[in-house]
């Protein structure tokens, strides 16, 4: 008799729900020729000064470990980015932390705040992985449901609604994944206000904020009273499209930036060296390459939702980050059964706004970063299959 | 020119034969407007024309050789060196001339069928012009990157996996 092993399994690690996209993945990998703008990545691959320059530290033997909060090169390029871009102000030497990407910042961050039973708001439909990482962290998420009618942006009395004496934290995606929706200043000072009279700290999870289409973006940490009340997350995946490089950073308050360095320094050691002298590159060449992806962005979010507009799908135009998250309401399938049904018959996959949170049912999130031939190709696909199903 | 004619102009210079339709949707234009921007493009000879690149060693049977050469010449006195460019470019085996600073005058892109063909036009039209000193010639072997498209490259190439978070 084999040994069952699944019993040694933790109880709580045990009761996470495995992603909804997990199983949306295996079905579309399955499929040849598929169109895909399920991808939450940018198609452009990393600069290419980037790429040299990180060869460049292998080639002088730069392979060892690095402190435990990161090149302090590094450290002292993202302080004096963020005071540039967004005018706030951080120690490189105590109130930044350089991460495996912006998840494990968002990780240790909680697990660095969390005492058992505090709860966590997350703002739905969000990142799949923020309910679980509360959870692992022995927290208990709460989640709040934005609505399409208010372009999916956190209203401040359902935030208060929410609210019990338990709250210790909000994580807030700004510009957000998967609905695009950007908050500006005047949206985010009511949620500050709250923030400030119970008490609380924000998780701020800035990782698309380079990729912001209208208005300039304002980080939360920028509003007042707020930075000793912000961990600002952020990242060199989306902006640089480095992704796979993974590599994050947080910056806050220097008291839970060294707690969270704890934890990273007993987990993690440090980000991968050569990852760190590629962003190190990627911060001094400044923002030329930066620019370029993000007017071709730009156009494509035009593109795709005037697309959809035609379509006669109710879409909220994105303000950033690239993805556009209309409805599809009107066929009257669940977001599910057509993805599932685009995906076998038009082949063109997308995920089910059901995984993001409750209140991303009847809604699709399309990833507009992929070339126009293909987009063009997939929305005369989308619109065919919707015309079929509204009939 | 405004913000979103820059941006038709970097269209265009990407791909010529971009849609009017699609170029008004990606740049939140109507279709109208885009056209009329294209048609002052081209009467104030921003746009001078539209041309296809085309990799030629990937079609059987072609012959071609491209040489770049390098061109002292002796500017004319009160025409510089304006005139003894013309002199060059009109010939039709001419492709390209650009006024370089440095070590020679004038780079020239000449294309012939055969290295012969392109050497007997060195020897016999650009050496005997009266301006000219000397001429380099240096063969193109192979083409790597042309106008900012690198040769071979799959654009169809995607890395990433068809969903993720």
């Amino acid at each position: 008799m084999s040994l069952d092993t699944s019993r040694f399994i933790a109880e709580h690690v045990e009761a996470l729900k495995p992603s909804g996209i997990r199983r949306f993945f295996d079905l579309a990998s399955t499929m040849e020729n598929v169109i895909s703008l399920g991808v939450g990545e940018p198609d452009f691959v990393t600069p290419w000064n980037v790429i040299e320059a990180s060869y460049h530290s292998l080639e002088q033997g730069y392979t060892a470990y690095t402190a435990n909060a990161g090149l302090m090169e590094l450290r002292e390029l993202i302080s004096d980015y963020l005071k540039t871009t967004y005018a706030v102000t951080y120690r490189p030497a105590d109130q930044v932390i350089v991460t495996v990407g912006a998840s494990q910042a968002i990780d240790i961050a909680l697990r660095a705040i969390l005492n058992p039973g505090d709860e966590v708001i997350i703002v739905e439909p969000c990142f799949v992985a923020y309910a679980s990482a509360v959870s692992l962290a022995g927290g208990v998420p709460v989640s709040v449901g934005t609505k399409a009618e208010n372009g999916f942006k956190l209203q401040p009395q359902e935030l208060k609604n929410a609210l019990t004496a338990k709250t210790k934290a909000i994580i807030l995606c700004n510009p957000n994944n998967p609905t695009g929706t950007m908050l500006n200043r005047e949206e985010l000072l009511p949620i500050a206000e709250l923030v400030e009279e119970h008490d609380l700290l924000v998780l701020s999870d800035e990782i698309y904020a380079e990729l912001s289409y209208e208005a300039d973006y304002v980080s939360f940490s920028s509003l007042p009273n707020m930075q000793d009340r912000t961990i600002l997350i952020s990242g060199f995946s989306k902006s640089f499209a480095m992704t796979g490089w993974r590599l994050g950073y947080a910056a806050g308050p220097a008291e839970l930036i060294q707690a969270m360095t704890k934890i990273h320094q007993y987990t993690i050691m440090c980000a991968p060296t050569m990852a760190q002298y590629g962003a190190v590159e990627a911060l001094r060449s400044g923002s030329a390459s930066v620019e370029h992806m993000r007017k071709s962005y730009r156009q494509r979010r035009n593109f795709v939702t005037s697309a959809f507009e035609e379509m006669g799908l109710m879409t909220n135009r994105p303000g950033g980050a690239f993805y556009i998250f209309p409805s599809i309401k009107e066929t009257g399938m669940t977001s599910e059964a057509f993805a599932e049904a685009l995906l076998i018959e038009e082949k063109v996959a997308v995920v089910p706004g059901s995984v993001f949170g409750e209140s991303g049912e009847g809604y699709i999130r399309c990833s507009y970063a992929t070339s126009m031939k293909q987009l063009t190709e997939a929305m005369k696909r989308i619109k065919r299959f919707v015309e079929k199903h509204t009939a | 020119m405004d913000k979103k004619e820059i941006e038709i102009l970097e269209l265009l210079e990407k791909n010529g034969r971009m849609d009017v339709h699609m170029i008004a949707r990606m740049v939140e234009l109507s279709v109208d407007e885009v056209e009329a921007a294209i048609s002052k493009f081209e009467e104030m000879q921003i746009v001078h024309g539209y041309s296809t690149l085309i990799d030629w060693t990937e079609v059987r049977g072609h012959e071609g050789v491209t040489a770049m050469i390098d061109v002292k010449v002796t500017p004319i006195r009160g025409k510089g060196f304006d005139d003894v460019a013309e002199r060059i470019y009109r010939f039709p085996e001419v492709k390209a001339v650009y006024l370089m600073s440095g070590a020679y005058d004038l780079s020239v892109s000449v294309e012939g069928k055969t290295m012969s063909q392109v050497a007997r036009f060195v020897s016999e039209k650009l050496s005997t012009l009266d301006t000219v000193i000397s001429t380099t010639t240096h063969f193109i072997l192979k083409k790597y990157k042309h106008d900012g498209i690198i040769f071979g490259e799959d654009d169809n190439n995607d890395r990433r996996m068809p969903v993720s978070p």
